[in-house]
């Protein structure tokens, strides 16, 4: 287990932001929490990356508690919102991680170079970073995570306001990650995106974790296909074992309905009891 | 190490922006030796000697002050609360220390910067002082211990317009109370006595002496070393405690 979170607590005065979470990630696996707005995903986060202290609980990270300085070694940040510095370039940027995590200055600049290839910047790396779109700044933000070669990556959305073409260069660069070792911790709002990255999910409901699996545990568990029905103002939704059942079910309604294969996200409805974005 | 890539960025940001920096010290003491000093002052003596001679010192402490205290403050506590950049030193393995020292030490070389511009002015308007070596303590003395202070204000004001505050009610008042265009003995003796508390007080008067004679106040020196140190070490008590 690269991390292990025990009861895991943040209070903020009576709001209980995350809720006794007890999770483990395994070595090598890509990893999504998922949830509604407000679900304690980012201070999940926040909490195994020593931005925030938690209430109660524990988080071990390598065998070591968060608040460990060798930590911080090991583990990678991209947080939900962009901080960038953009008074400095792309370069400089890195530059800055690099030198705050002491790297040795002949090794920096072949670092730099490495990411800024492998994140698709390198012609514009002496530009100021406020220049630059969100896609770029996003895949900047990545890179600079990357800088001093962590084992353990947190993505806290990574690809949220991306255009479509952005995001799936995201997933090629999150896949070739996962593919060379790291073990990357992420959360994201599309559910698609958990179920082609990750090799399990756990989804996240006020502070708590409500469910976690594959994602094809998970939707085995609601059903193989689901009817969506549209019935006045609301749509409605049943799941079934099997092809045959939601077959028979539709027979007897009336209006317009869909039967279809289960989704990450039909779990996700079932389950938070609400749409992803309410 | 560690502070040293923190002062680095500031040194990057500082380069790229040096003739704006540069421009906008020079205007404000530029005013106040136009106004109080060849204009207003002309013909006044104090203590002796002329005005202008007399308020080039305060003029210094002033701009040593506000220079690094903003240099600091602002711009950590926008990186707090509004850019976020301060995260990315939170998620390295940088000491709080570590941290404090590069941002001191940044906001040292600008509020350096700003008194060298002023001496450069007085130079220019034929103001008479020595130089030496005390002067320069005095100076970075200032500027440390103000860059401390804006540390500690930055990272316990909860927002831009409260740091705006601080400045107004604060910074303000104390750049033109604390001995810097007239004597504080000149203020009803209660108030006089605050202003003698007050780190400026002693960097004003230290800094005129030394213009005048070539000689430190050993009492305003020390005053100056003991707020050093204290605004020092709260600055890194408060960055140790700056995660919620
Ligand atoms: N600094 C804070 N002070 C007070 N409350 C906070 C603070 N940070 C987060 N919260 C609250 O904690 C709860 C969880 O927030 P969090 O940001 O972890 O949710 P999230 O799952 O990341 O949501 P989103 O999907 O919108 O990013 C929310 O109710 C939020 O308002
Ligand atoms: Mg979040």
């Amino acid at each position: 287990m690269v991390i292990q979170i025990n009861k895991l607590t943040k209070k903020y005065g009576d709001l209980t932001a995350v809720d006794n979470l007890d999770l483990h990630i395994r070595k090598k696996e890509v990893f999504a929490l998922l949830g509604p707005n407000g679900a304690g995903k980012t201070t999940t986060i926040r909490m195994l990356t020593m931005l925030t202290i938690p209430t109660g609980g524990k988080a071990l990270i390598n065998a070591q508690d968060v608040t460990s300085n060798k930590v911080k070694k090991e583990i990678g940040v991209v947080p939900q919102h962009m901080n960038l510095d953009l008074e400095l370039t792309a370069w400089e940027n890195l530059e800055l991680h690099g030198r705050l995590h002491n790297m040795p200055r002949d090794k920096l600049k072949a670092r730099i170079n490495e990411l800024l290839t492998f994140v698709e910047i390198n012609p514009r790396a002496f530009e100021l970073a406020s220049n630059f779109s969100g896609g770029m700044k996003r895949r900047l933000m990545i890179a600079r995570a990357l800088m001093h070669y962590p084992s353990i990556l947190f993505l806290d959305e990574p690809t949220a306001g991306l255009d479509p073409q952005t995001r799936r260069k995201i997933w090629d660069l999150i896949r070739r990650l996962n593919a060379a070792g790291l073990t990357v911790l992420m959360t994201t709002h599309y559910i698609e995106e958990a179920q082609i990255l990750c090799h399990r999910v756990g989804i996240m409901d006020k502070g708590r974790l409500i469910a976690l699996g594959t994602p094809q545990e998970l939707m085995e568990k609601v059903g193989e296909v689901v009817v969506e029905f549209f019935g006045g103002t609301d749509t409605g939704y049943k799941f079934f074992a099997r092809r045959q059942q939601a077959l028979e079910y539709v027979s007897h309604l009336k209006g317009d309905f869909l039967v279809r294969e289960v989704n990450l996200e039909d779990v996700f409805v079932e389950i938070t009891g609400r749409k992803v974005g309410d | 190490m560690g502070f040293y890539a923190v002062f680095w960025r500031e040194m990057v940001t500082l380069k790229r922006t040096f003739f704006k920096f540069f421009a906008s010290r020079l205007v404000s003491p530029l005013l106040y030796l136009i106004a109080f000093g060849w204009g207003l002052g002309r013909g006044i003596k104090m203590d002796g000697g002329n005005y202008l001679e007399y308020i080039v010192p305060g003029i210094i402490a002033l701009s040593a002050m506000s220079t690094s205290f903003n240099a600091v403050g602002t711009s950590l506590n926008i990186s707090r609360l509004y850019n976020k950049t301060l995260e990315e030193y939170l998620i390295a393995p940088v000491t709080a220390q570590a941290f404090v020292l590069g941002k001191v030490l940044s906001g040292v070389v600008r509020g350096l910067i700003a008194s060298l511009i002023i001496l450069g002015l007085a130079f220019i308007f034929r103001a008479h002082f020595n130089l030496n070596g005390w002067l320069f303590l005095v100076i970075i003395l200032t500027c440390f211990l103000f860059s401390a202070l804006g540390v500690i204000a930055a990272m316990t004001i909860n927002s831009h317009e409260d740091m705006g505050n601080f400045n107004t009610f604060i910074i303000l008042p104390m750049s033109f109370l604390c001995g810097t265009f007239f004597s504080p003995n000149q203020l009803p003796d209660a108030v006089a006595l605050f202003i003698e508390i007050l780190p400026l007080t002693h960097a004003s008067l230290c800094l005129r002496e030394i213009a005048r004679n070539g000689d430190i106040l050993p009492v305003s020196l020390g005053v100056l070393v003991a707020y050093t140190l204290v605004l020092y070490a709260g600055a890194v008590l408060v960055m140790q405690r700056v995660r919620d």
